[in-house]
């Protein structure tokens, strides 16, 4: 797809981004009138415009091309409307004449902009749950197509997680809603002005009393401020927050242990043993990313000379949900949710602090974490999960207070958010309010409370006793569907906000493009109930801004944007009275039998269901249960056992009147008695992909149970529900694949990795062939076990750097997944409570590939370098080389998936380096080959060898823990070289003699020595269970 | 009996040569001995399967065909091996699983299966050029009753051009030797 | 025929049914009527109607299949990436092995001078043909992108690219294509005077040209015959080794891959002995009905179908022996993985077809030590179909229990085969009888000229009286 051509129908976004210069609004606003007028033009010049019709939208084929499964079956009507669509376009395309596409050049042509050339790269953030995270966005000619990480970013460090990685494909998404809607039917901005304008001037007699305004939790100092403003205005309006993902347990346990609202940021650099109580601080958590990277850092240490000196970092994990960071643990306990209390209180006890709870000697794990933490006060931590309840929040505070830890390994700071409240209790006043007939007028910007409000608020029959209903959200959603105005929302790439970071950061959210449809911000819409509803979000951002970066507004300002962020707004530490640990409350110590409980938990890919019609992040598969697509109930084994359930069994879970259809997966860790749900799955309005995939949690989820619900029933239903598991053998079987020791151990024998005789690498004497002389680089990738952890944003920057196409549901199925990455998994210990393994597996690129030899075309050769080349032009498809690679890591096109970029949105996503491949051919990874040469010629430019570190591939340039890295091992010093040389350093199946490019760091693990050294074992015992339904 | 003589003189040059058919194999060896005793070179016998003995009986001469055959499978075996080691080697050598670019027990395969292939080639089309097949008309089909040939007849045919024949002499020869019937064919 | 084959035993009436390889009581005359009349009377047999039509039916089905598969692509079928080979080459692989008994029949047994071969080794050449053609579909379906097939041959392009020598899948096109192409000579070369007799028999003006053409004006001259018989005896001395060689090279395809279950070997010969195996057992398949719906009992005797059987006993046994192996030096071999192959072959998700194939390959054809089953044509009719059955399911036990658990067990998958994948393989069944009934329709099913010489008359030295006697001594 030659960027030009796109253009018509996409002007690119450079006034603002690329040239912050005063003059650039105007530019701004001339560019989007241009762009107006073009879409008012009735006329269609271009293929693109014609495919942008609506009609056409609607008869587009399902996103990926066959076997995808469309959410909707088609239908005669469909299907005819199809035929139709594709005459049309056949006969098109047919003529012998190609219809004229009239490119329309840049009108002033942006500074730096090189077409066809280089790259540009804007800083922009990604709020997730109003925290901001930074990112390092790539753009093609005004085109954006892929995210990285933001270095200067706090909460990046240059990483980005798989929701960052996704966001360009939720930009380009054909189903984000298009048009603002009044009652369905299509309606200009300014109608939408002039009835916000009537319904303020409704309500100023009530001082805006029956005003209410419901938002998602808001860090950003901009839009708050204009909330204020507003309300100054209309003082009896109300402003209510609503996640549902809430964080208000985290709050109230601050007001419980500071009593005060206080914001305690962890520093794991500095922190020798840790102890999470539930908490997924790898995962999902206000500054995770840098969380990883610190914790993996320690994790080093355990390698290195520090390590031997007491460096390196112990990390205790009680969790109810298997999350990786409990599978990153050297310790796990799997606990009921009630008892995360009472462990927590005879901790508190056994630290010798007050709190109710007795020392309970009894249990070991709890007397070796107590006397780890009593031995490294100031240098251990506490991490308390957003599910756990205040008293375990405030708990954590006051050990860590009586630890010593905090100014060394915790920091109060003023709270991140706008406005700190109690979310839950002020969504509830509101539906109260909206039942009594209080609410005459309700902006919902953002969030979809008809689909994750708690059950028993019965928002969505409430909404409609509310007059004038608004809601802006990305897609025509369950909520949009009960309200009048539906206002599309531009994407955060689309947008100019401003965010806080986890540690109050103030960061800059910088569009990258003019927004595709007619998407508007939250600041654009809050204008319209001001008299000023013209001013631009960015005015707006850039006004808020002025006042506050100092004399040289310009200058700074456009650091900021550069930066993506405002330099030193980070909130400095604060003092805060000594926490106290909360009196026992009653209910709190009588958790013990509740029969069968049930777990909430966010997804690990679809969040609260915000991005439930993400492809990718949809297809990925789930980092411990592999299973991409559907959610599912997950039960321990022993309680599947009980209630006699097999995988894919679907089961009624009732709870309070409430029930719900699931599919059973067995997951082992899950503490037995509980069933985990993930919310976000079985959207009832998204789009292709979200709508009516997996299993909606939500109704389940009472205001009192947010997190956990005790007695409920689960009852069989019957019938089966196929669910799509990427990895149906996460069992090594004896086989020495991910290869870990205990610390000890490896002081021991250093060299444990290679113990095995069969290990042996064959020695380049063994072998009849001499090996190929190389005069130039060797490229080569390590990656380093001992800091993965499991988290796929590996897995989604390659999709997204390499034009992975989604296969869809069925296709995952089948075994024909794309991903050139995968994360592999693997169990040992007991099945109980297992330790996990997580190896990711690229292609290796042999030096003697099995693939290589037993092409009949030569379409997989191996270059100079030492890469394992694939021409895909070459390539007949016999699919050989994929049955002769040990690695399997070989993907092969069985239908035209690519034909998903040919959605008029979805043109705009691939990456214009790396060709989009056709059906019928095999592909693999490359080790971003593109990366590669795009750094050789800059190299040859400049007459010089590339540098170490010059080059990384997209899986190493995410990684948030730096578990990978690329490099050139004919240079001996490079980074890989030296990771070469470590004793932990070995390569995949190396005893079949193929010779490996890509090489392992084996993990270490740091048990505590008074604790039973976990067996590590393959399983045979699950076997069976793996077996079942699958493929 | 003996087939009406030809009484025009004209019709000599048109004459290929005299026929005669035989009821067993075994009549007709013993007749192509005899022709053959009596000094007649340019004889030809004709059955519907092979029999050997008319191969010393009208001393026909071991034929070249393996000869042919030996070359073409020579040239086989030559192409193959040229063929792969030139294109691996020379003209497209690239590094294939870090394997030799002559890999040859990697070629043999293909080698023997060209040769076999080549020699194959050269034994049927070589039999085929060698008996001038294929050959629509021949003379002898105009010989009565020949349809018989590809059945359970067997004829022996002496040609005019052979330096001792003779239309009566020949013809009461053949007679004499228990032919069924004995007829002039027309050339 | 070379002099000694004459030698053989050969009986006049009474038959004695054992030893008998044609009837008693035939002439020239009569073989060549009997034989030659199935192709040109004119009334074709209902049961060929029939028969055919339902062929043709499957035919079309695969025609349908394939045309939706070059549609759709690849994806139709259960194929996916543990086990990127799924039908397409276990079809291939039992076509391909089918096909060898022609050659085997008409160049090695002519070789050993085993004169029974005679009334068997037309249509057991025609049989090879078509399951070559079959064969010659596979590689070509199941390629991601067919179109370009013509990748895998050596032909001058600008890009000066050449198909990568090393890969078995380029020695298989050059095996196959060279054994169809040999097959095809010695099959037309065998037919050359037979047709010349249909030619000189056929009555319809349309039979005499096509007939006459094909003849290529063969006149049964000595001398033809002469230099016919040296071509014939060195094609079958070529034949021979290639024969061995296709299915060596087939099984390459799997040896030269590090796929525990395909990296052994003993793969070429126990190939070839399963290819000879499946190659029998489809002869007798196709033998027993034709010789009793055309009454061709007295060319096709039970002496026949015994030595078959015998051969069947004996390839069985090698193949048994090929099983048994592989098991053991999968335990021997000390490699896990392959020891793990072994376990999970017998024991795992595709167990049943492994024991199912042990019962059709091993147990069914042990039958054949008694002679009651040796000599009754309905009995080795079952055992020949249950032979058919059994290769295939070995070709489907290694090709798809091999891929589908191999080195990292995270990449360890199922293979469920699609509609299309069976479509596809039933209609190159319906493919192969179509052409099967053509043939029988059109060309002599039973060598006519070399019948002729297993007649008492056509021996020119030996008076009847002294044949007698030899015929006593065996």
């Amino acid at each position: 797809m030659k960027p030009p051509t796109l253009l018509p129908s996409l002007p690119p976004a450079p006034g603002p981004a690329k040239d912050p210069a005063p003059s650039a609004p105007a530019d701004f606003a001339s560019l989007r009138r241009r762009l107006e007028e073009e879409r008012g033009r009735g006329r269609w010049r271009s293929l693109e415009e014609l495919a942008a019709a609506p009609e056409f939208e609607a008869a587009l084929p399902p996103e990926f091309a066959e076997g995808a499964d469309s959410p909707a079956p088609i239908d005669r009507r469909e299907a005819f409307r199809m035929l139709g669509v594709s005459f049309a376009l056949a006969g098109l395309t047919a003529c012998t004449r190609q219809p004229e596409e009239k490119i329309v050049p840049y009108v002033r042509t942006p500074e730096d902009v090189v077409p066809g050339g280089t790259p540009l790269f804007f800083a922009t953030s990604m709020t997730v749950g109003g925290y901001a995270t930074g990112l390092l966005v790539e753009s093609h000619q005004g085109r954006p197509t892929k995210a990285e990480g933001n270095a200067l970013h706090p909460a990046s460090l240059g990483a980005a997680d798989v929701f960052g990685q996704a966001s360009l494909y939720g930009l380009y998404d054909p189903d984000r809603s298009q048009t603002l809607t009044y009652l369905e039917e299509i309606r200009p901005w300014p109608a939408f002005l002039g009835a916000m304008r009537t319904a303020v001037e409704a309500q100023k007699p009530s001082r805006g009393a029956g005003l209410r305004i419901l938002t998602e939790t808001v860090t950003s100092p901009t839009l708050a401020a204009q909330i204020q403003a507003l309300l100054a205005g209309l003082p009896e309006a109300k402003w209510v927050q609503w996640e549902p993902l809430s964080r208000d347990a985290v709050r109230h346990g601050a007001r419980l242990a500071f009593g005060e609202p206080v914001d305690v940021v962890p520093n794991l650099s500095r922190a020798a043993v840790i102890l999470s109580l539930g908490s997924d601080f790898l995962g999902h958590a206000p500054g995770h990313l840098r969380m990883a990277r610190d914790f993996a850092a320690r994790r080093r240490e355990l390698a290195s000379i520090e390590g031997s000196k007491g460096g390196g970092v112990r990390l205790y994990v009680v969790e109810t949900a298997p999350t990786i960071t409990g599978a990153n643990a050297d310790h796990r306990l799997a606990v009921r949710p009630s008892e995360v209390e009472r462990l927590a209180r005879s901790l508190m006890a056994a630290l010798g602090g007050t709190g109710g709870g007795s020392p309970s000697t009894g249990n070991a794990f709890l007397s070796a974490v107590a006397s780890d933490l009593a031995a490294h006060r100031g240098s251990s931590l506490i991490l308390v999960g957003d599910e756990q309840p205040p008293a375990v929040h405030a708990l954590g505070h006051a050990i860590n207070a009586a630890l010593g830890n905090f100014a060394q390994t915790v920091t109060a700071i003023d709270p991140v958010e706008a406005r700190p409240a109690d979310q839950l209790a002020e969504l509830r006043t509101l539906v109260e309010e909206m039942e009594a007939g209080r609410v005459d007028t309700l902006l919902i910007l953002g969030g979809n409370p008809v689909y994750d409000a708690p059950a028993d608020f019965r928002f969505a029959e409430r909404l409609a006793k509310v007059r004038l209903r608004v809601h802006l959200s990305l897609y025509a959603d369950e909520t949009s569907t009960l309200c009048q105005w539906h206002v599309p929302r531009a994407h955060f790439l689309e947008s100019w906000s401003d965010a806080r970071a986890f540690d109050g950061t103030a960061s800059i959210v910088q569009p990258l493009i003019a927004p595709l449809y007619d998407g508007r911000t939250e600041h654009e819409v809050l204008g319209a109930l001001t008299d000023r509803p013209e001013r631009s979000s960015y005015e707006v951002v850039r006004d808020f801004w002025r006042t506050r970066l100092g004399p040289d507004f310009e200058g700074a300002w456009r650091r900021a944007l550069h930066d993506g962020l405002v330099a030193d707004t980070a909130f400095p530490a604060r003092n805060v009275p000594r926490p106290e640990a909360p009196p026992a409350a009653e209910e709190a110590r009588a958790g013990g039998e509740t029969g069968l409980e049930a777990l909430f938990r966010g997804d690990p890919n679809l969040y609260d269901g915000r991005f439930a019609n993400n492809g990718w992040l949809h297809e990925l598969p789930r980092p411990i249960t592999k299973l991409s697509w559907d959610n599912a109930a997950l039960f321990s084994i022993a309680t599947a056992g009980r209630l006699g359930l097999k995988k894919e069994d679907v089961v009624r879970i009732a709870f309070r009147g409430a029930s719900i259809r699931a599919a059973v997966w067995i997951e082992p860790g899950v503490p037995d008695e509980t069933v985990l749900l993930h919310l976000g799955n079985g959207r009832r309005k998204s789009g292709r992909f979200g709508t009516g995939l997996g299993f909606d949690a939500y109704p389940l989820r009472f205001s009192d149970a947010l997190w956990s619900a005790p007695g409920v029933e689960v009852r069989k239903e019957g019938d089966t529900w196929p669910l799509a598991c990427t990895q149906l053998h996460q069992n090594m079987v004896g086989r020495d694949l991910a290869r870990a020791a205990d610390v000890e151990e490896f002081r021991r024998d250093p060299d444990f990795a290679h113990r095995d005789e069969l290990e042996k690498e064959p020695s380049a004497a063994d072998s009849l062939y001499r090996p190929y002389p190389s005069d130039t680089y060797a490229w080569g990738l390590s990656i380093d076990l001992n800091a993965c952890i499991g988290c796929n944003a590996c897995v989604l920057a390659c999709q997204a750097e390499n034009n992975i196409p989604v296969v869809g549901k069925d296709q995952v199925r089948r075994g024909r997944e794309m991903h050139w990455l995968r994360v592999d998994h693997y169990y040992g210990g007991n099945p109980e409570n297992p330790e996990h393994f997580f190896q990711p597996v690229p292609c290796m690129h042999c030096e003697d590939a099995p693939c290589e030899l037993v092409c009949p075309v030569g379409a997989t050769v191996h270059s100079a370098e030492g890469l394992n080349d694939m021409i895909y032009n070459r390539c007949v498809g016999t699919r050989y080389c994929s049955n002769n690679c040990p690695y399997k890591v070989r993907r092969f096109n069985f239908y035209h998936y690519s034909l998903q970029f040919r959605a008029p949105s979805m043109k705009m996503l691939p990456n214009p380096d790396v060709t989009v491949r056709w059906r019928g051919v095999m592909e693999k990874c490359t080790y971003c080959v593109q990366r590669i040469q795009g750094a050789k010629i800059a190299a040859d430019i400049e007459n010089r060898r590339v540098r170490d570190g010059e080059i990384t591939t997209a899986c190493a340039q995410t990684c948030p823990t730096q578990a990978i890295v690329f490099g050139d091992l004919a240079d001996a010093d490079s980074r890989l070289s030296r990771r070469r040389r470590e004793p932990r350093s070995y390569a995949l199946l190396s005893e079949l003699g193929t010779r490996p490019r890509t090489s392992y760091l084996a993990g270490l693990r740091n048990p505590s020595p008074k604790l039973p050294r976990p067996v590590r074992a393959g399983w045979s015992e699950l076997e069976p269970e793996k077996e079942t339904g699958q493929r | 009996m003996t087939a009406p003589a030809a009484s025009v003189p004209a019709e000599e040059a048109r004459l290929y040569g005299i026929v005669a058919e035989f009821e067993t194999p075994g009549g007709l060896v013993a007749a192509a001995r005899r022709v053959r005793e009596e000094g007649y070179r340019r004889v030809d016998a004709f059955s519907p399967f092979p029999i050997h003995e008319l191969t010393e009986a009208l001393g026909i001469r071991s034929t070249r065909l393996p000869w042919i055959v030996f070359v073409g499978g020579v040239l086989g075996a030559a192409t193959a091996l040229f063929m792969m080691w030139f294109s691996a080697t020379i003209h497209y050598p690239i590094n294939v699983g870090g394997r030799p670019l002559a890999s040859w027990p990697a070629f043999i395969p293909i080698t023997f299966e060209l040769t076999v292939l080549f020699a194959s080639l050269a034994a049927v089309f070589g039999m085929l050029a060698l008996n001038g097949l294929p050959m629509p008309y021949h003379p002898i089909f105009n010989a009565p009753r020949f349809a018989m040939a590809s059945r359970d007849r067997f004829f022996i045919c002496v040609e005019a051009k052979d330096a001792m024949f003779d239309r009566e002499r020949t013809a009461r020869l053949l007679d004499s030797l228990g032919a069924s019937i004995v007829s002039e064919v027309e050339g | 025929m070379t002099d000694s084959s004459r030698e053989l035993p050969r009986t006049s009436s009474p038959g004695d049914p054992d030893r008998d390889i044609i009837g008693p009581g035939y002439t020239f005359a009569s073989i060549t009527d009997k034989i030659s009349q199935i192709t040109l009377s004119r009334r074709t047999p209902r049961f060929w109607f029939v028969g055919f039509a339902l062929a043709f039916l499957l035919t079309m089905v695969l025609f349908g299949a394939i045309g939706w598969l070059f549609l759709k692509g690849i994806g139709i079928w259960g194929v996916n990436i543990p086990i990127g080979w799924g039908f397409a080459i276990v079809n291939f692989v039992w076509w391909i092995g089918i096909g060898h008994a022609g050659t085997l029949i008409s160049a090695i047994l002519l070789l050993l001078h085993q004169e029974w071969r005679t009334s068997i080794n037309r249509f057991a050449e025609a049989m090879t043909l078509f399951a070559v053609a079959c064969a010659g579909l596979f590689p070509l379906l199941h390629l991601g992108r067919p179109w370009l097939a013509y990748y895998l041959l050596p032909y001058p392009n600008t890009m000066a690219l050449w198909p990568q020598w090393r890969s078995p899948l380029v020695w298989d096109v050059f095996a196959v294509s060279t054994y169809g192409t040999v097959s095809l000579l010695f099959w037309y070369v065998g037919l050359i005077p037979d047709l010349a007799t249909l030619r000189d028999r056929a009555r319809r003006k349309g039979f005499q040209i096509v007939y006459g053409m094909l003849a290529m004006g063969w006149r049964g001259s000595a001398r033809h015959w002469h230099r016919y018989e040296t071509a014939y005896l060195l094609l079958a001395g070529l034949a021979t080794p290639l024969v061995i060689s296709v299915h060596t090279v087939v099984s390459f395809d799997f040896t030269i891959g590090i796929v525990p279950g395909w990296h052994s070997t003993i793969f070429p010969p126990y190939f070839v002995a399963g290819a000879i195996y499946s190659g029998f057992a489809m002869v007798l398949t196709l033998a027993i009905p034709l010789r009793a719906v055309y009454g061709l009992e007295d060319f096709i005797t039970i002496r026949h179908l015994q030595n078959m059987a015998k051969i069947l006993l004996a390839t069985g046994l090698i193949v048994a022996y090929g099983y048994l192996m592989e098991t053991f030096i999968g335990w021997y071999s000390g490699n896990p993985f392959d020891w793990y192959m072994v376990k999970n072959r017998l024991l795992g998700p595709y167990g049943p077809t492994y024991w199912l194939l042990i019962a059709c390959n091993l147990l069914s054809p042990q039958a054949l030590w008694w002679k009651r089953v040796r000599s009754s044509p309905w009995r080795l009719f079952l055992i020949a179909l249950l032979v058919n059955t059994g290769m295939w399911l070995e070709r489907f036990v290694i090709v798809v229990t091999s891929l589908h658990r191999d080195f990292l067990p995270s990449s360890w998958g199922m293979y469920v085969p699609t509609i299309w994948d069976w479509a596809t393989f039933i209609g190159t069944l319906g493919l192969f009888a179509a052409l099967f009934f053509l043939f029988i329709r059109f060309l002599p099913m039973i060598s006519i000229f070399e019948m002729r010489t297993l007649i008492p008359e056509a021996d020119v030295e030996t008076p009847a009286e002294t044949r007698s006697r030899r015929e006593a001594t065996p």
